[in-house]
């Protein structure tokens, strides 16, 4: 039989429906390959029983011409999700054992759909870094190294699990979530389509929240076709979040046609970072090429306001981060370290349970809110915010999408970056989407000449997922990626 | 704006964190690293624009003021560290 971990979700589907193989068969296969590759860390908790189960049930379900649209397909979920009897840890230490006794929308969704559950995937601790370096779990290990190297490198973050897994085929699909890029940086670090959709297409209700006015859910999948059908199924409106926008969701697979004549695309000139390495470059000039010639119009734009964005990012999400991790104090779910009194209980339940990374966020969030420079930080980067919109509803007036590379870099080594300033800069090209709440997508396009995979990112015009999908799908075709890192992780 | 070790005292306190000596020190470096670079904003013109409150401007629907969840105190407890029957349990907060 045909290596099954192979397959993209469509073709998974077609081979079930066909009877080529059973839902059991495709999950066995999975957990095999999930079993032998502990060494790149990528699940946190793996759930076979769960999976067997679930993947009986959808046999059942296909004999009976009862199929949904993800009926059968493995998945990985971000550990970020709330997963009802399942382990949910949000990569750290103080949500020790919790154990939610509710599904999050979108999982819900997923299984509605008849997708099967696998596990759930490392993540920076709460979701917080470019690097997947962050988890109490442990660093995740990217699937691709340089050519003739053995060095291990990061496969970016947040959703740095999700990524490898997908990657290195130890599932079909999986969840990731977006907040400064962490669903498109790690797709592009691991040749992967990452899709982070308009803020409020996808409900956020299970969700553990780190910036709620940033935060939004999407998919990390072989292909764009694939991106597609998990979009598909994770959107829709949701009443228990009140950010859930109340839209029909499209057929997003139907709207993938590589029929782009006369689209117009704008090329960000202040995108054109001093010190951009030349073969990213090059690739973004191929990628605006590729889509010349399959008809659309290359138009040169200008955001003005763009290289206010990270330092903006830097202050609104840490104080939203400060606001909604204040829910952890050992008393309701998680990890308790006892103290003296109350307040003593609660400065060392989160000196404990919260990891270096999460401290400084909180800390600068709390700073920036407090008395006295409310004003000065918060305020002024809510209004930074509203120039950077500005600047894209004003582009898209004249085109109707924007083509720039998704990273500044391919993956780089565990412990290279120290600084968290240059940390943070990892998510230039991808944090302007999230401020504004618009959808974005990376595409793998090329490989570096170390051999890494680099991405290319289209941002669209909001709930424009369709023409996103589309032209995505034309840039895919022209890219023809299709290497796979080799499997190295499974001892002989 | 610079914070010292004070300040980093201060938020951390604020913030419910236990600090060691040790990560003050660290603490102060990183914060002030960090404070530095966003502090370019500061060059930004802003008097006359509004701050981004939500990023999509949607009217609420509004809902009958009713009860549609709950009744399952069990459920609520049930991942807390310490309890007593449906009760979460604390220090001693009044003496």
């Amino acid at each position: 039989m045909t290596d099954l971990t192979a397959l993209t979700i469509a073709a998974a589907r077609k081979g079930l429906e066909a009877g080529d193989f059973t839902a059991l068969e495709l999950t066995d296969a999975y957990l095999d390959a999930v079993d032998d590759a502990a060494t790149l860390n990528a699940f946190i908790t793996p759930t076979p029983e769960k999976a067997r189960q679930m993947a009986k049930a959808s046999d059942a379900r296909l004999s009976r011409g009862e199929a949904g649209a993800l009926e059968g397909i493995p998945l990985g979920i971000k550990d970020l999700f709330c997963t009802s009897g399942v382990l949910t840890t949000a990569g750290s230490h103080i949500l020790d054992g919790f154990t939610p006794g509710y599904e999050s929308f979108i999982t819900a969704n997923l299984w509605n759909a008849g997708a099967v559950l696998l596990g759930k995937l490392n993540m920076d601790e709460f979701a917080m870094g470019s690097s997947n370096e962050t988890s109490y779990y442990g660093n995740v290990i990217n699937p691709w190294r340089r050519s003739g190297d053995e060095t291990a490198l990061v496969p970016g973050g947040s959703s740095g699990g999700s990524a490898a897994a997908v990657a290195a085929r130890l599932c079909a699909a999986a969840t990731g979530t977006d907040t400064g890029g962490s669903i498109r940086q790690p797709a592009s670090f691991t040749g992967l389509v990452g899709l982070k959709p308009t803020y409020g297409r996808c409900s956020r209700w299970g969700i553990v929240a780190f910036a709620s006015s940033l935060d939004q859910a999407g998919p990390l999948t072989r292909d764009v076709r694939d991106a597609a059908i998990m979009t598909g199924v994770m959107a829709g409106f949701d009443p228990m979040d009140s950010t859930s926008i109340n839209k029909d969701v499209p057929d997003y697979e139907a709207a993938l046609s590589s029929d782009i004549r006369g689209l117009k695309v704008g090329i960000p000139r202040e995108y054109r970072v001093e010190g951009m390495a030349g073969e990213i470059s090059q690739m973004w000039q191929r990628g605006a090429d590729w889509l010349k010639s399959a008809g659309a119009e290359i138009i040169e734009v200008s955001l003005p306001n763009t290289h206010l964005a990270l330092p903006a990012y830097y202050i609104v999400a840490p104080a939203e981060a400060s606001s909604n991790l204040a829910r952890y104090d050992g008393v309701k779910y998680g990890l308790r370290a006892e103290g003296e009194d109350i307040t003593s209980m609660y400065e060392n339940t989160r000196a404990a349970g919260f990891g270096a990374e999460v401290k400084r966020r909180v800390m600068i969030g709390t700073y920036v809110l407090s008395a006295g420079y409310y004003d000065a930080y918060y305020l002024k980067a809510q209004q930074v915010r509203t120039l950077i919109k500005n600047d894209f509803d004003k582009v898209f007036e004249t085109v109707d999408m924007l083509l720039t590379p998704t990273t500044p870099n391919a993956a780089f080594a565990p412990g290279e970056i120290t600084d968290p300033v240059t940390m943070y800069l990892n998510d230039v090209f991808t944090v302007t989407a999230n401020l504004a709440g618009l959808p974005g997508i990376s595409i793998p396009a090329a490989l570096s000449g170390e051999g890494l995979p680099l991405g290319l990112q289209l941002i669209g015009k909001p709930f424009d997922e369709q023409t996103l999908l589309r032209t995505a799908g034309v840039l895919e075709e022209a890219a023809g990626f299709d290497a796979v890192p080799g499997k190295w992780w499974v001892e002989k | 704006m610079a914070v010292d070790q004070a300040t980093v005292r201060r938020i951390a306190h604020l913030a419910r964190i236990a600090v060691t000596d040790d990560e003050v020190e660290h603490l102060e470096g990183e914060l002030n690293a960090i404070l530095q670079w966003v502090e370019q904003l500061r060059q930004v013109g802003t008097s006359d624009v509004e701050p981004m409150t939500s990023v999509v401007h949607v009217q609420r629907e509004m809902r009958p003021d009713e009860v549609t969840d709950g009744g399952y105190p069990e459920k609520i407890v049930a991942n807390a560290p310490l309890r007593d029957g449906h009760y979460f349990t604390v220090p001693k907060v009044v003496e």
